[in-house]
């Protein structure tokens, strides 16, 4: 079952550096392992291929049902280097959240998402 | 603030996440309800450099200015209740912005009731030389490089120091405390750390302080300000209350705002700004503790009400971050909107012709920049193509070591409003500026390399 992110998660990001942070944090706490089994570091680096120049890092805050990314290379050198309208990567956020993950039904039903058979 | 010392209660009410914040904040935080602490947080990595340069051309300058009208708002506060200020509005230059705020009191006929700790020692830019000679290399914590790579450009320097020469400041009955660069967190930190009298290897509660701090060093983005989750319920963002730290003697705190403000206090709202800005969530660094932010629980505590504990942390480092700011070049951005049919197609063919006339000009960037706002500006290709966008800015932006081509570049934009692709508009704001970037040198050193003084002033 395809699942975009933004319907299981909300997030705020931020930024050190040329490195943008973003925080994803699940809706619900059953939908947290949603998050840890499918929105992983390769899955991200994929997703972001064309606006990274550096790597990405994951974090895990189970505590906060969240997981925390590093976006290496994110902001065309940032702070006052930066020529970007998102200079200090405010909105990456939203972009991460674009992301769509093809959760297995076993999953999905574990997670009590509506609409699986 | 009475009884048993298990039951003391410390309000700490956040009143300012960063220079240019909302001016009517302070004044509402001390009115709104009770607090026993307003603290402002006034400085971001690039606000040294600034300050530094208005200190040059006035050595009475060099701190935030915003800070003496914030003062004059609640000095009925201060002067009556009791209500103590914690900011690093001191900048480059703390001695001077207290004097500032003396004259203030004057003014306002409280200055008896004044009584300020200005906090020095974080500004280290006259003694780097010295620093490098005794073999601090302030290689730069990104890239490596030696500091010796920009040193003629530097233009400011500052560690970052923690709460303890505020907690010196209190302790030494201050009702005002000014500092430099102190961090953020330590706003918020220090005063807890002084009421409790949380001994300095008491790593859990010095490190829930930094918790505390890290919630409210932003201001109301902690409160329903930029909040994502559920953003069309949050009620009454014209009279969003900025929030307050109700902490304990045991690191527990619950999160809160004064009653009849408007935003929202709830777990997904503080949760949002734990993650603001973070690195590795186990290792959160400051000067006093690292905190452990896979530690935090946060619960409900009723309407607007949040709580938060379980917070752990260990022995900081050896070392203070220090931020070192330094001439880069310059830069310039200019733009033009470019409207329905094809908007995006149009957007672009402009994007070609420019690009191609700064060529034929021979003239060289470091770097040059389109983005097309409205269609793939912060999103890039994950937003689509842009062809259907009924408006695009096409906004473009150069920077390089040669002020001149910059400068020359900023006129190449506005000619293509008769000489480029046609339905454009938007080029009212004129020739864009030509800007010189400071940029942002982040280094380690020593703590032993820096001493810290507190000097009471009234």
């Amino acid at each position: 079952m395809q699942v975009r992110l933004l319907d299981i998660a909300h997030a705020r990001s931020g930024d050190k550096g040329d490195t943008a942070n973003v925080g994803v944090i699940a809706l619900r706490p059953e939908w947290y392992p949603l998050l840890e089994r499918y929105v992983t570091r390769d899955a991200v680096a994929a997703h972001f291929t064309e606006q990274l120049t550096g790597g990405v890092v994951r974090f895990e805050l189970p505590n906060l049902g969240a997981l925390n990314f590093l976006l290496h290379g994110a902001l065309d050198g940032g702070g006052t280097l930066s020529l970007k309208t998102d200079a200090q990567g405010k909105v990456y956020s939203t972009a991460l959240l674009r992301m769509v993950i093809d959760v297995s039904e076993a999953d999905a039903r574990a997670a009590g998402l509506a609409g699986t058979s | 603030m009475s009884g048993s010392s298990k039951d003391k209660v410390v309000r700490v009410a956040s009143g300012q996440g960063f220079w240019g914040d909302w001016l009517e904040a302070p004044r509402r935080q001390v009115e709104g309800g009770p607090v026993d602490y307003l603290m402002l947080d006034y400085l971001a990595e690039v606000t040294m450099s600034i300050l530094q340069k208005q200190k040059e051309r006035d050595p009475r300058m060099g701190y935030a200015r915003d800070f003496i009208g914030a003062m004059e708002s609640v000095f009925p506060a201060v002067a009556e209740r009791g209500v103590k200020v914690i900011a690093n509005a001191g900048g480059v230059n703390p001695t001077a912005c207290a004097d500032a705020v003396l004259e203030a009191a004057t003014r306002h006929g409280v200055r008896g009731r004044i009584r300020i700790g200005v906090v020095t020692g974080d500004d280290i830019l006259s003694r780097l030389d010295d620093l490098l000679a005794a073999g601090h290399e302030l290689k730069n914590m990104d890239t490596g490089e030696p500091l010796a790579t920009v040193r003629d450009r530097v233009l400011s320097a500052n560690a970052y120091i923690g709460s303890t020469p505020i907690v010196e400041a209190l302790q030494q009955g201050a009702n005002v405390v000014v500092t430099g660069r102190s961090t953020d967190t330590s706003l918020t930190m220090a005063p807890l750390r002084h009421e409790f009298g949380w001994a300095a290897d008491d790593w859990n509660a010095l490190a829930a302080g930094i918790v505390a701090g890290h919630i409210l060093e932003c201001g109301a983005q902690c409160s329903g300000g930029n909040c994502l989750h559920e953003w069309r319920s949050i009620p009454d963002l014209a009279n969003i209350g900025y929030p307050i730290a109700e902490a304990r003697a045991d690191g527990s705190f619950v999160i809160t705002k004064h009653p009849g403000t408007g935003g929202r206090v709830s777990v997904p709202s503080v949760t949002e700004q734990l993650v603001y800005e973070m690195g590795d969530p186990h290792a959160y660094i400051t000067p006093d503790v690292v905190a452990d932010f896979t530690s935090i629980r946060v619960a409900g505590d009723g309407e607007n009400r949040v709580r938060v504990h379980g917070i752990t942390g260990t022995h900081p480092t050896p070392f203070l971050k220090v931020s070192i700011a330094y001439r880069s070049g310059f830069k310039a951005v200019g733009s033009l909107v470019y409207s329905w049919p094809d908007a995006m197609e149009k957007a672009q063919l402009a994007d070609r012709v420019l690009r191609e006339r700064l060529d034929r000009l021979g003239l060289r960037f470091d770097q040059v920049l389109s983005e097309f706002v409205g269609a793939t500006a912060t999103h890039g290709s994950l937003a689509g193509d842009g062809r259907d966008a009924p408006e695009v800015q096409y906004r473009i932006g150069v920077r390089g070591g040669d002020r001149a081509a910059v400068e020359r570049f900023t006129r190449e934009i506005a000619p293509l409003v008769l000489n480029g692709p046609p339905s454009v508009t938007g080029f009212a704001g004129g020739r864009p500026k030509v800007e010189e970037i400071v940029a942002y040198w982040p280094a380690l050193l020593d703590k032993r390399a820096v001493s810290t003084a507190v000097t009471i002033v009234e």
